[in-house]
């Protein structure tokens, strides 16, 4: 399928593609400004986030066969110039944050038109327009310099984001500051590490880079940078102890804003430390150290903690926001297991994950549309009122907790066997028993939605609209299609993974 | 002793980063948090000025004299030599010499500079978007203290759940 897609991309198309993604929605979110009408933006955000969806897939297949490509902005040569450089790593979280911000975009206007001011709409939708241009841009960027602006115009464009929860809950207002304050320090952190590199290499292409750091003579600047860089992109992908924005600002933001955020945005800051991780530095003892004594132990932390946390929340959405961070944990020790397979199974458990939670948050959504909260309570006796939009729910929770024929089974499998043959069978254990806790939460849910009567049967719930309910079916029909065949997805991780460690130093991969 | 003293430069940057970092945690007072922010911020910015002064080195920019008295067209091998000083700006060690007319002129490498000119632009957005959600927040919420701001909230939600059980009680 992807091949006729990409036999059919008109040769501009092919040939400027990476830089198309970014730019594209960057000035439309311009134009969009100018939009009067809430629902012309609407439409006109569906077409930009399709047309980034085309511009990945065609990335996507240019890649394919291991190969990278490369694109030099304004044709100044890499070194100097800003350069894009594409290869499977890349390409998969292109896919996942266009693919995602298309199937948010078509979902958006129901619980827009409920939940935000209308004078507001299309300068709701700049705002997203930007976000996805910094995602999208942190996923496919060379530059070291250039992925902390784009980091920074993806998180300028979250905070406000988060900020227009206010109109209906006004709480969302610090937990944006808190975020911004937060995220602030994150990337100020991350420029210091980059700074550092710099004064040890010279340059801020980051392939230059991984050239020039094994042969650098203060290789304590390049430590330090190192872990400025793990410290502050640790704070945006919510590391276990790096992760109290996280929750308010999912709670509290609008539904749209949660679901788009859930599936894309830690995800691309952990996209980048497998990037500096894996590519930027050499691999030697001090990483080897970083990834077995400080992700470990901060994922195992994060899975037990956070889950635990997830089990005494009373806001559905908080549960699976804690949830969401526990979810990081297990991304992170995938990744400190440092092996092919240990990313492969991390990268797999992410784009899974970001199935699953967008589902989850998206059924939340129309939950939202008719019930201002999202309490516990409200969701006693849901399931009758609103089977569609529950059953879609159920499906992704049984996703999440890992039982077998969902995508959750398939990338938690991944990830056991990555861990057993490591070695590690206690990461197993534990693995298992904060599935168990998954049980616990997600199962509370479900019991209150489908076993419980209305604790007030004078609120009559309504089904989320065909918008809504559309791509939220999608979704769960992924989960369960990914659960029978999960061909495509590990097939995108494995290759995604391949990319990452094989183009890097590939000496120290190993037993350790 | 002189090792510190040679750095002199690097501990003030670390002590203006330390006094930022308090101060964002410390302080219960969002504008004084968003202060300190800044002061953090402004840090790294000098830090990156910091690496790359040349001592001695001035703006990469050509001087008059450095132009052929006669006419404003520039000589060739001023063109040449700028080219020159920009491949060399990638080295961090920073002093570029470029031949210019013969001269040496030593410039501080100008790429930090760019660099922290985008930086500034990102922090001044970052602090208007925090200011103008401070004003946000007096609004709904009367107070800029992060203290007063989370027991307003819990009083809201305790009130909230006493409202609802009354409801559903009487439901």
């Amino acid at each position: 399928m992807i091949d006729t897609i990409g036999n059919m991309a008109p040769a501009w198309l092919q040939a400027h593609a990476a830089a198309l993604l970014v730019a594209v929605p960057l000035i439309c979110a311009a134009i969009n400004t100018f939009l009067n009408s809430g629902r012309l933006s609407w439409l006109v955000v569906m077409a930009v986030a399709a047309f980034s969806f085309v511009c990945s897939l065609v990335l996507l297949w240019q890649v394919q066969d291991g190969e990278v490509v490369r694109y030099a902005l304004g044709g100044f040569a890499p070194p100097h110039g800003i350069e894009f450089r594409i290869d499977s790593l890349n390409a998969m979280f292109l896919l996942l944050v266009t693919g995602f911000g298309l199937v948010a975009a078509v979902c958006s206007w129901p619980t827009i038109k409920a939940e935000i001011n209308p004078a507001k709409h299309s300068l709701f939708y700049s705002a997203y327009l930007v976000c996805l241009t910094g995602l999208a841009g942190v996923a496919i960027t060379n530059d070291a310099f250039n992925l902390f602006v784009f980091l920074e115009i993806s998180s300028i464009a979250t905070y406000v984001l988060v900020a227009i929860g206010a109109r209906r809950d006004r709480r969302a207002l610090p937990a944006a500051f808190n975020y911004l304050i937060m995220g602030t320090i994150g990337a100020t952190f991350f420029v210091i590490g980059v700074g550092f590199l710099y004064a040890a290499t010279g340059t801020l292409n980051m392939s230059d880079m991984a050239r020039l750091i094994p042969q650098s003579e203060s290789p304590r600047a390049v430590q330090a940078g190192l872990s400025f860089i793990v410290v502050g992109l640790g704070l945006k992908l919510a590391m276990w102890p790096l992760h109290s924005w996280l929750p308010n600002a999912y709670a509290y933001a609008p539904s749209f804003v949660t679901i788009f955020l859930s599936a894309t945005a830690t995800k691309v800051a952990l996209y980048a430390v497998i990037r500096f991780l894996t590519y930027v530095f050499p691999q030697e003892e001090a990483e080897a150290m970083l990834f077995a004594y400080v992700f470990a132990p901060l994922g195992i932390a994060a899975m037990v903690v956070c889950s635990f946390q997830a089990v005494f929340q009373t806001d559905v959405r908080r549960t699976l926001a804690y949830s969401s961070v526990a979810q990081v944990g297990y991304m992170l020790l995938g990744l400190s297991l440092a092996t092919q397979t240990g990313i492969a199974a991390s990268l797999l458990f992410l784009f899974n994950h970001a199935l699953m939670k967008g589902a989850l948050f998206m059924a939340l959504a129309g939950v939202v549309l008719h019930f201002q909260g999202t309490q516990m309570r409200d969701m006693a006796g849901l399931g009758r009122q609103a089977p569609w939009t529950m059953t879609a729910f159920a499906i992704a929770a049984l996703s999440l907790i890992g039982v077998p024929l969902t995508a959750g089974f398939q990338s938690k499998f991944a990830l056991l066997s990555a861990v057993l043959e490591h070695g590690w069978p206690w990461a197993a254990f534990i693995i298992v028993a904060t599935s168990l806790l998954a049980v616990i939460y997600m199962g509370r849910i479900v019991e209150a939605a489908f076993f419980r009567a209305p604790v007030n049967p004078d609120k009559v719930h309504k089904e989320a609209p065909l918008a809504l309910l559309a791509p939220l079916w999608l979704l769960a029909i992924a989960n369960i299609w990914i659960g029978v065949d999960a061909s495509v997805p590990i097939g995108l991780a494995q290759a995604a993974a391949e990319a990452a460690i094989g183009s890097g130093a590939p000496a120290m991969m190993g037993g350790r | 002793m002189d090792f510190i003293l040679e750095r002199y430069n690097y501990w003030a940057i670390i002590g203006l980063m330390m006094i930022g970092l308090y101060i964002t945690f410390q302080s219960g007072n969002l504008i004084k948090r968003l202060t300190g922010l800044s002061i953090f911020q402004t840090s790294v910015f000098l830090f990156y000025i910091t690496l790359g002064k040349v001592t001695g080195g001035s703006a990469p920019i050509l001087f008059g004299r450095d132009l052929k008295p006669h006419g404003g067209e520039a000589p060739t091998d001023v063109v040449a030599g700028a080219g020159a000083a920009h491949d060399a700006a990638g080295d961090v060690a920073g002093a570029v010499y470029g031949p210019v007319n013969g001269l040496y002129e030593t410039y501080s490498n100008p790429l930090p500079h760019v660099l922290i000119l985008t930086a500034i632009v990102v922090g001044v957005a970052t602090l208007a978007l925090g200011l103008s959600l401070i004003v946000r927040i007096r609004e709904a919420y009367g107070t800029i203290e992060a203290d007063e701001v989370a027991a307003i909230d819990l009083d809201t939600a305790i009130a909230e759940a006493a409202d609802r059980e009354q409801t559903e009680a009487a439901a």
